[in-house]
């Protein structure tokens, strides 16, 4: 049978003692149970490497790299930037429009190009849906995790309706190759903008069916309260980012904060983790935070929508893509996971020199263990679902 | 019930050969490992929600392998990963089937070039039954991928060959 | 705070640590030395009027010319300003100091540039491989790297 080695951390098990009700000292030791990379809940191929005293978790070693595809070694090969953002969207595969918006905004930096404003909206449009469809993903999984199997089914009826209008629009249900560098693949079809207000006031009162089946069960509660509280400053050392950040308080979003296309044209809030029913930064707040932000895109796609003007979305497709030799640039963009940063170097030629992506899930997922010691063993489940991770972004 | 429904002329006894019979049990009823691994996981998970329904065909998600018939591989194979689902395929108890779903299961998929740390294929380390192309196949695909794994097992036999 | 301030200031303070600076580039960015990392960048975290307490992206480089490197991506949340830090060392003996203890996101980072690159990280406290398994040769990302025929009996190319 084939073996792979996996060196094992120099961890050495503590041994302890405690004293039994008969006067008797007992000699306990900690345990190492691994979460291995197939587990219903760890949300893709994750190794959870636990140390445990009894039920409390002294230490979380997690263990990536069971979904490395390479992706940073095809970008250079490939020989042209359009042929990278179909890889840039397998990356991060439950949001797969704001993967591919950020590596073309990077390339559009470096080549100096202004898309029209009808492509910025129909992009805002589009990257909005998705974030929603993204957060129904986090929240059913998340119910999942913590044993309610109902909104999971509820958030993917309303799911499959945003895929209706993906599909309609560029023909494909979950990764679309449709932002390119320089415009996009497809105009919308003729009856979009009708279907898209429909499913916006049909999906407003869902939100509030998922949040009295879910977010304000007494259970969930109970079980999200209080744990895995992530505090202000070990936030911003670890650069957690998305409702990671939003969740513990503060008050930062790319969107705002580093706007890039039609973001300050429209009108929204950023939504904050308040500490409503535990500390701030709890796993109920970052859930808290996905909810409002799902209301908060309705509201961006219905503006845009209506101030959407007429054009050609491919007048501004550059022929060649040929950036300047010691052309290099780093652009962030607000995904559904937090903070998606390409590093695109260019030396002259047609492709890439180097691209390196800054996964959002690859940086708070290193937050893990901070978050994680002293809780209970049954908590990790839904700390590790409250980080919002895809292996796909963490191991690219 | 479709398959017996009105079916009956005098009687309610049929005869069937047993093999035949074990196999419409087995069939109707192919619990699948709940092993997703990247995007094709997510088709996977809506195959199992309400518009598409991959219950109906009797397949329900376990979480061990102890207890399914088929492991439906979801997505790119690593080769970190490829002995982990050696042990996964080898903790099936048998009869047990592997669908490999999507391209990257199948070939290697878009990384089949310069993937360094791409599998070019489950095949290349556990037996498959049925290929559901696509990328990411639609949960319809899916579902016929499952179609296909049942038209296999109908056509199963317990009967040795006999011997020569 | 511009970049140009930025610049005059780091090289008052550390004077030959900052080598290189390119100010007018469309992200202006400015070369340090590679065995001074941990002090300029705790320097810039902790001064007040630079606060850059948030690492952006850490990427390792193969500059192909013999060179590997490491460039830094920060910014402030506070001051929202933004600079690029770079560090080069030759490829043959690639020592870069470690900069996991201001911000405990470059642990992992520099985890992964040791793992693509074979840049070593002197003071890090836990520099293993992340993404490849633990016995793989080579490393992946450099520009002369040959991929392995096989991988414990598993065909690795196509």
């Amino acid at each position: 049978m084939i073996e792979a080695k996996t060196l094992p951390t120099n961890y050495v098990t503590k041994p302890g003692a405690i004293k039994s009700s008969s006067g008797k000292t007992l000699r306990t030791e900690e345990m190492i149970v691994n979460m291995g990379p197939q587990h219903p809940s760890t949300h893709g191929v994750l190794r959870l490497e636990i140390i445990i005293d009894g039920e409390i978790i002294n230490d979380v070693i997690p263990h990536i790299g069971y979904l490395h595809r390479c992706f940073e070694k095809h970008a250079e090969h490939m020989t042209n930037y359009q042929q990278v953002i179909p890889y840039a969207d397998r990356m991060d595969y439950c949001s797969a429009i704001t993967n591919e918006w950020a590596f073309a905004l990077a390339a559009e930096r470096m080549l100096k190009i202004e898309v029209p404003e009808r492509v910025e909206y129909i992009r805002v449009i589009m990257a909005e849906l998705q974030r929603i469809a993204s957060h129904l993903i986090a929240v059913g999984t998340y119910g999942i995790d913590a044993g309610a199997f109902t909104p999971f089914l509820y958030c993917f009826i309303d799911r499959e309706k945003i895929l209706d209008l993906f599909e309609m629009t560029c023909g494909a249900r979950l990764l679309y190759n449709y932002v390119w560098i320089g415009g996009l693949s497809h105009d919308l079809p003729p009856k979009f903008v009708e279907q898209t207000k429909e499913f916006c006031t049909y999906f407003r009162p869902r939100i509030k069916m998922i949040n009295d089946l879910l977010t304000y069960n007494e259970i969930f509660v109970k079980r999200t309260a209080n744990v895995g509280v992530l505090p202000k400053d070990v936030a911003i050392n670890y650069a957690a980012s998305g409702p990671m950040l939003r969740g513990s308080g503060i008050n930062w979003d790319l969107r705002r904060d580093d706007p890039y296309s039609v973001y300050d044209k429209l009108e929204w809030e950023p939504q904050i983790g308040k500490g409503e029913v535990g500390a701030v930064g709890d796993c109920w707040d970052r859930h808290i935070v996905r909810m409002r932000e799902m209301e908060q895109s309705l509201n961006i796609i219905e503006q845009a929508l209506a101030k959407l003007p007429e054009g050609n979305v491919q007048a501004a497709l550059p022929k060649r893509i040929r950036p300047d030799k010691d052309a290099e640039v780093y652009v962030r963009t607000e995904t559904p996971r937090g903070e998606l940063g390409f590093y695109v170097v260019s030396d002259g030629t047609a492709s890439p020199f180097r691209v390196k992506a800054r996964g959002p899930a690859f940086v708070n997922l290193s937050v893990l263990p901070e978050i994680s010691r002293g809780a209970m063993l049954a908590d990790l489940v839904l700390i590790a679902g409250s980080v919002d991770i895809v292996l796909g972004e963490v191991d690219r | 019930m479709a398959l017996l429904h009105q079916r009956f002329e005098n009687d309610n006894v049929f005869v069937v050969p047993f093999d035949k019979f074990l196999n419409w049990a087995r069939l109707s009823s192919i619990w699948q490992m709940q092993f997703g691994l990247a995007c094709c996981a997510i088709e996977m998970m809506a195959a199992s929600a309400s518009n598409f329904d991959i219950m109906r065909f009797g397949v329900i998600p376990r979480a061990t392998p102890r207890q399914v018939d088929v492991m439906f591989v979801a997505g790119t194979v690593t080769i970190k990963m490829a002995s982990r689902i050696k042990r996964l395929y080898d903790q099936m108890p048998e009869p047990r089937y592997v669908i490999s779903m999507g391209s990257c299961a199948n070939c290697g998929g878009p990384y089949w070039e310069h993937g360094y740390h791409v599998l070019k294929g489950v095949d290349r380390v556990i037996p498959v039954d049925v290929y559901v192309p696509g990328c990411p196949p639609r949960p319809e695909a899916l579902l016929e991928g499952i179609i296909k794994l049942q038209d296999k097992i109908r056509k199963d036999s317990y009967l040795r060959k006999p011997a020569k | 705070m511009t970049a140009q301030d930025i610049h005059d200031k780091l090289k008052a303070a550390f004077g030959d640590a900052v080598q290189e600076a390119k100010l007018d580039a469309m992200q202006p960015w400015i070369r340090i030395a590679p065995n001074r990392t941990a002090e300029v960048c705790a320097w810039l975290h902790d001064q007040p009027e630079m606060k850059l307490d948030y690492l952006m992206c850490l990427s390792g480089m193969d500059y192909n010319n013999g060179k590997l490197g490491v460039v830094y991506h920060l910014s402030s949340i506070e001051h929202k300003h933004k600079i690029v830090l770079k560090t080069e060392c030759p490829k043959d003996d690639p020592h870069v100091l470690t900069v996991s203890g201001v911000w405990g996101t470059a642990n992992w980072h520099e985890r992964e540039a040791y793992d693509m690159y074979g840049i070593i990280f002197d003071g890090h406290p836990d520099l293993r491989r992340l993404l490849m398994p633990d016995d793989w040769d080579g490393h992946p990302l450099r520009k002369d790297y040959k991929v392995q025929e096989f991988y414990h009996g598993m065909k690795v190319p196509y």
